[in-house]
């Protein structure tokens, strides 16, 4: 998490509290602003401490522990996770996942950057394609879902997407119907949800760019083409980092979208999850091993794209 | 970028795409817009008629008249508005002494608090419900707050962190002089001065903490406190063929959204971006 926490801010620790330990220490409980300060924050770290911290390693002691709601519970060690790694239901969930967040996270990139490069330039209605763009980012992604399935509803006349997609031929089966078709439909409900909002981080980034580097790139004669891969993208790359780092989290955490979009028949981590912790309470322990997993991972992507994607990320 | 259309068939080419992409955008909300409004006949014909040919509004006297949608949309309101004053009361205490104080763990905790963000809420699902079973709180409008809480403030924090940084420090020091300690300071005068920054991200707890789904779904367990995002979806099998009545539904909550976004969408923009270009 520490990791995770240097993407969000660029903070660091300050050097006075590790070099003067002792003669500072004191200073920071005497000096009537710093204790002030501390007495402001404490109500948001007891929050921090008890909702998250707390529940967390409740999880993890939870893990190796077979329980029966209301029931006993004993220690197992690490046959949770075993058996979560041999049921057939996690492997669906964690592919789903996989495909989804994939997909839709790569979509969102490409098709937000081209968004944002439009609207990088000055044109008429740039303020209301900016506005409009937000809405959908607003909306509840449950609700969304049922908005979309009732576009994707095959044969009847509120179906307008299904239709569209039946007659251009594209794909000619039943779309709720069919899981693989579900993830793509989801993808794509995911792409138009969320696109926009990361069109407009990554306009932020792009119009930071002081407006000479691409004038003397100009003057070096590079194309429209050369400058995009040698000046935007370079410059752009922070902002694009936070944006990705930001929606993989996102994607791969998905439970309301695929929920509801697959009827709850769907598959994903969080669904895995919620099964098991809410709907099969024999399945508690699994539930609870998966939601770990789901903690571990995320960390790993969060590592993955710090340490490889560039550190600097933030600064 | 940023400069002059090369050529004419550049500038129309763009405007084509700028226009898609803005249909594509709002093309579904008037889809539903137009379920809601049409009447059964016209949503049973295949296939669909692309313009509305019926004006019919018994899909909103359904779910107006649905005990279960208007609690909902009650309850969706409470969740919501508590889950916004807790965050704003506990996050902007918080982020003046972020943002204005100084101490020594002001990195680590700043980091901490945002840390949050990436935190998936699924991992914390079961032992919450192990400890709201226990402590008799599960399907209250608690068991949703307390996680919603913990969810927002890392938003909150970081939005009014930027707020308050962006006031200029002479007022402030101003106060000071005239003898007003940190927390007269704080609330005589930046927080009055900062109003637009407090409301913008109120409104945007309210709007995360209203559109959450996976701690309402979870510890929720009828419609004494499920919130409109739990019910909407449960529609699809109280009304099966009912198409009309749901998009009248997803309605009824988007567009109070739509508008909302719309009126703040400037400050909304500049400040989720801020930290994104720092």
């Amino acid at each position: 998490m520490a990791e995770s926490a240097r993407v969000g801010t660029g903070a660091r620790p300050s050097g006075g509290f590790v070099l003067g330990p002792l003669r500072t220490l004191k200073n920071e409980f005497t000096d009537k602003e710093r204790r002030l300060a501390y007495i402001l924050v404490t109500p948001a770290l007891v929050i921090i401490l008890a909702i998250a911290l707390f529940p967390l390693l409740y999880a993890i002691w939870l893990s190796f522990q077979e329980i029966i709601i209301n029931q006993s519970s004993s220690f197992v060690g690490l046959q949770n996770y075993a058996e979560m790694l041999q049921d057939p239901e996690f492997h669906s969930a964690l592919r789903n996942t996989t495909v989804f967040t994939v997909l839709s996270v790569s979509l969102e990139l490409v098709v937000g950057m081209a968004v944002a490069l439009a609207l990088s330039r000055v044109f008429k209605g740039r303020g209301i394609a900016r506005a409009t763009a937000l809405a959908p980012w607003a909306f509840p992604p449950a609700i969304a879902a049922v908005m979309w399935r009732l576009m994707f509803q095959d044969q009847v006349g509120g179906g307008i997407v299904a239709y569209l997609i039946k007659s251009s031929g594209i794909y000619t089966h039943p779309i709720l119907g069919n899981d693989a078709a579900l993830i793509g439909a989801a993808v794509l409900v995911d792409v138009w949800k969320t696109t926009p909002f990361m069109a407009l981080l990554l306009l932020a980034g792009l119009q930071v760019i002081p407006q000479d580097v691409y004038e003397a790139s100009k003057v070096d004669g590079a194309s429209s083409w050369q400058q995009f891969w040698k000046v935007t993208l370079p410059l752009v790359k922070p902002a694009m980092l936070v944006a990705l780092l930001f929606r993989t989290l996102d994607a791969w955490r998905v439970y309301d979208l695929l929920w509801v979009m697959g009827n709850r028949q769907l598959n994903s981590l969080s669904v895995y999850v919620y099964n098991g912790v809410k709907i099969s309470q024999l399945n508690f322990s699994l539930g609870n091993a998966a939601a770990v997993f789901v903690f571990l991972s995320s960390i790993a992507i969060a590592f993955v794209f710090i340490k490889v994607l560039g550190t600097r990320a933030v600064e | 970028m940023g400069g002059k259309f090369e050529t004419r068939w550049g500038k129309i080419v763009f405007y084509v795409l700028i226009i898609l992409f803005v249909l594509m955008t709002i093309s579904p909300l008037l889809w539903m817009a137009k379920m809601a409004l049409v009447s059964q006949a016209e949503l049973d014909a295949y296939p669909p008629t692309i313009l509305p040919r019926s004006l019919d509004l018994t899909s909103f006297k359904t779910i107006f008249g649905d005990d279960r949608f208007r609690a909902g949309l009650i309850n969706s309101v409470v969740i919501a508005g508590a889950t916004t004053v807790i965050c704003l009361s506990v996050g902007s205490i918080a982020a003046y002494a972020l943002a204005r104080l100084k101490f020594g763990l002001r990195g680590p905790v700043l980091s901490l608090i945002l840390a949050v963000a990436f935190f998936p809420a699924v991992a914390i699902i079961a032992p919450l419900f192990l400890q709201f079973s226990n402590w008799g709180l599960v399907n209250t409008y608690q068991s949703m707050i307390i996680p919603d809480v913990l969810f927002a403030l890392p938003l909150t924090v970081y939005l009014l962190v930027a707020y308050f940084r962006e006031l200029p420090l002479d007022i402030e020091e101003a106060a000071k002089v005239d003898g007003a300690g940190p927390m007269q300071t704080f609330f005589r005068v930046t927080l009055p001065l900062s109003i637009p920054g407090v409301v913008t991200t109120g409104l945007l707890c309210f709007i995360f903490a209203a559109t959450e789904f996976l701690f309402a779904n979870t510890f929720a367990f009828d419609s004494t406190t499920q919130p409109v995002t739990v019910i909407i979806p449960q529609f699809a099998t109280q009304y099966r063929t009912d198409y009309g009545a749901q998009a009248a539904a997803s309605m009824v909550v988007t567009i109070p959204l739509t508008l909302l976004v719309l009126a703040f969408q400037r400050r909304i923009v500049s400040g989720l971006t801020a930290g994104a270009v720092k």
